[in-house]
């Protein structure tokens, strides 16, 4: 296999009457953690459904663990957390699980590391419904590591949660990394970036920079990411104009 | 074969964790059925004439709204949308659905007809068994009716609507309230394709006395094939790529 788990070349994707990604270039190195970071509205949600192959694409190509993206194979090896927690309100949080681990194909083995991970034990039969929405969107994450799959895409996974949590998570995030998972993460808060491997930085559909923390910091000359990311707003604009 | 029945059963716990659903898809025909009676009391042949089909047609009624809504909030909370992202392929998500409610349909037509035939004397010329093999034919009928029309609504506002729209013209048309042959020509034309005129055909002859005959065995045959045309139809609007 290649190093890249995720390739996309010169994709472009129109909604409504509205192209929300102008021909995005990039790769996601496998066994890294990948943060896709940028404003609401800057297209990152829409790019994860093309990873996962639930877009409709208006040109161009993406290969996730090479092959096209949306074969069925992909299916059993690629998790999908979803903004929005997609789960039932009206199950507790086992039900849920027991039903993804079943869809999913493996055991009910998985369920309790998959619980620890996130954080919910003891709140195993709670119906979801009645969770806080940290909570619910941590059970939502949960369905998603039940198969240990190879590529992780996760949209906004830490949105809410308390810092410790958010610290757990990113912690969690590694781990499944070094194990030799690739995680793509989405982000809208410029503080996560410093927790990634790699960064991609995307602006009103269009790619502004991608590399290291480091990399991105070195090339603006910028103490922060935050200062960074306006840098390179600034940088782009001077080259439209 | 694994992820239908995982599915079905999820379907069920979800009913288990809602007992005033329950409570009201399983009390609700039987009230209606003790009105009927009631409001026929002097005319009992009235009754005995009403009975068997409308026990075979609660739950087609049930079982589409149920199913329209249930399946419109997959698609608005973003289950649907993972599911699709899983190995899960869409005829386990529908054949799920189906057994589910076969499984909830057939409780409630075991209840109606404990009541109608236990308690308030109804009669059919054939067993109450084939009646209530025909109700559930009827509820998986509805279901996959009410999953079809789930794809054209927006919103639980809508979704509601389509049992006015969708059903209520088949009740009134299927020969239940005026034989068929009493109808305006145009009206039996309309009539004779609502797929509810086939059920209540089959129900009506469930409680004659005379032989079944072919024309029975072609109603189930329509039931059955609108079943699956529906299902078919509605897996199509189950998109894994959407805009």
């Amino acid at each position: 296999m290649s190093s890249a788990a995720i390739s996309i070349r010169g994709l472009r994707v129109v909604r409504g009457a509205r192209e929300v990604l102008h021909g995005i270039d990039l790769d996601v190195d496998a066994g890294m953690v990948t943060g896709l970071l940028g404003p609401s509205g800057s297209g990152k949600t829409t790019l994860m459904r093309c990873v996962v192959g639930a877009q409709v694409v208006a040109g161009g190509a993406v290969t996730v663990l090479d092959l096209p993206a949306g074969e069925p194979v992909l299916r059993e090896r690629v998790g999908y957390q979803t903004q929005a927690p997609s789960v039932y309100a009206d199950l507790s949080v086992l039900e849920n699980l027991w039903y993804f681990a079943a869809i999913l194909g493996v055991g009910r083995e998985t369920i309790a590391e998959a619980i620890s991970v996130v954080g919910l034990s003891g709140l195993e039969r709670q119906l979801a419904g009645t969770l806080s929405g940290g909570e619910l969107a941590r059970l939502s994450l949960a369905a998603a590591l039940l198969n240990a799959p190879d590529l992780l895409v996760l949209d906004e996974p830490t949105v809410g949660l308390d810092p410790v949590l958010r610290r757990d998570l990113w912690g969690t995030f590694h781990r499944l990394a070094e194990r030799g998972a690739t995680l793509l993460v989405s982000s809208h808060v410029m503080d996560e970036a410093d927790r990634c491997d790699r960064l991609l930085l995307l602006r009103d559909g269009h790619l502004l920079a991608s590399g290291t923390p480091e990399e991105l910091r070195g090339r603006t000359g910028a103490a922060d990411l935050d200062a960074a990311f306006l840098a390179l707003v600034d940088e782009a604009g001077a080259g439209d104009a | 074969m694994r992820r239908t029945g995982a599915t079905a059963l999820r379907v069920l716990r979800q009913l288990r964790h809602d007992p005033r659903t329950v409570g009201l898809l399983l009390a609700v025909p039987c009230v209606l059925q003790v009105l009927v009676h009631e409001l026929f009391d002097d005319r009992p042949r009235v009754f005995q004439s009403l009975g068997v089909p409308l026990l075979g047609l609660f739950p087609f009624v049930a079982m589409f709204i149920v199913t329209s809504i249930t399946m419109l909030r997959e698609r608005v909370s973003g289950t649907l949308e993972r599911l699709l992202t899983t190995p899960l392929a869409r005829f386990d998500l529908l054949a799920g659905y189906g057994l589910a409610f076969a499984v909830v349909a057939a409780a409630q037509a075991t209840l109606v007809s404990l009541l109608s035939f236990g308690l308030l004397g109804l009669e059919s010329g054939h067993s109450a068994a084939s009646v209530v093999a025909m109700a559930i034919a009827n509820a998986v009928l509805g279901m996959s009716l009410g999953l079809f029309a789930s794809a054209f609504a927006r919103t639980e506002f809508q979704a509601v609507q389509f049992m006015p729209a969708f059903v209520l013209p088949q009740i009134l048309l299927c020969g239940l309230l005026v034989p068929r042959e009493e109808m305006a020509g145009w009206l039996q034309a309309i009539s004779a394709v609502l797929p509810l005129t086939y059920a209540y055909d089959a129900l009506a002859r469930l409680a004659s006395d005379a032989p079944l005959g072919a024309r029975f065995w072609f109603d189930v045959l329509v039931v059955v094939g609108v079943t699956v045309l529906a299902l078919v139809l509605g897996a199509g609007t189950l998109r894994r790529r959407t805009p």
